[in-house]
């Protein structure tokens, strides 16, 4: 399974992004093959539509699951109807190594 | 003066037929009729009130409306539902103002919120630590009558050994006393 997660900088070290449309990067992370996969947001600059395009990216992946600070309003019911599950973590000092982490339990 | 806006209902789960057609041997003189259009919120509202068995009330908020209005949609259900019967038309089911939204969680245990896409199927842990402890969570939930759905994962601590016990909901912590040095409970992570 793959999984989602908001990241501020491209190493695990990186602290997660609160934002999910305008996050710096996308961090797919694959469960079975424990690997990693860095992907810059091409929508970071972006001035609307940042969401939905970031939806499109992530799901173009095949992922499940998406792990961000925060969800906007458009893209709720978009991820939603995708069947991909949304986690809201709200702590911002954990970084991408403490989420995978959490997801290997 | 142009009406109020509609506010925006939520819907949980889009039903999963399209409508409903009558049959026997007279529909062929009566299917030249128009369907008779149901709303998306209206099906909500008589999923929730009659399906779910909530009263109004407690409908209105997982809808997100008032229950004035909750009761005019349900009203109006009833009233095209039974129009259909009696008038013998199809159903469609179609429209309205609404967005589709599923159930939140809160974990207890990493304090991250998630939501269950897979609408059908019960969530049991936390979809990123794997702990158990996870309650239902509603944004709107300031009313008393939707609180209850959460069961209360809070822990008794002693303050002067530091024996910890589960919280009994209702039950205050200092009226609890701790067996091991008979001091007088308090609330974990609360001064």
């Amino acid at each position: 399974m793959k999984i989602a997660i908001t990241s501020t900088g491209n190493t695990l070290d990186s602290k997660i992004d609160e934002r999910f449309g305008r996050c710096s990067y996308f961090v797919v992370y694959d469960t079975e093959s424990k690997a990693t996969e860095f992907i810059p947001n091409p929508n970071k600059e972006a001035e609307n539509g940042a969401g939905p395009a970031s939806v499109q990216l992530v799901a173009s992946r095949n992922v499940e699951k998406i792990v961000s600070g925060e969800f906007g309003m458009k893209i709720k019911s978009l991820v939603d109807s995708l069947k991909i599950q949304m986690i809201v973590v709200k702590e911002q000092s954990k970084t991408v190594a403490d989420i995978i982490e959490m997801l290997n339990h | 003066m142009s009406p109020r806006n509609k506010k925006l209902r939520k819907v949980l789960n889009p039903p999963p037929i399209k409508g409903f057609k009558p049959y026997g041997p007279e529909v062929n003189e009566l299917s030249g009729h128009e369907p008779i259009l149901l709303h998306f919120e209206e099906y909500e509202a008589l999923r929730l009130c009659d399906y779910d068995k909530y009263n109004h009330h407690q409908a209105s908020v997982i809808m997100g409306v008032s229950r004035p209005t909750f009761t005019r949609i349900y009203a109006s259900v009833r009233q095209k539902i039974a129009k259909a019967f009696a008038e013998g038309k199809q159903i469609a089911i179609e429209g309205g103002k609404v967005y589709f939204d599923s159930d939140w969680y809160q974990c207890l245990s990493c304090k991250c919120y998630f939501n269950n896409p897979f609408k059908d199927s019960e969530i049991s842990s936390c979809p990123l630590c794997g702990s158990a402890k996870v309650s239902s969570f509603d944004i709107d939930s300031t009313t008393s009558d939707t609180r209850e759905f959460g069961s209360c994962f809070d822990m008794c601590i002693c303050p002067s050994c530091g024996y910890e016990a589960t919280h009994q909901q209702g039950t205050p912590c200092s009226t609890e006393v701790c067996p091991n040095c008979n001091a007088k409970m308090r609330r974990k992570g609360r001064n």
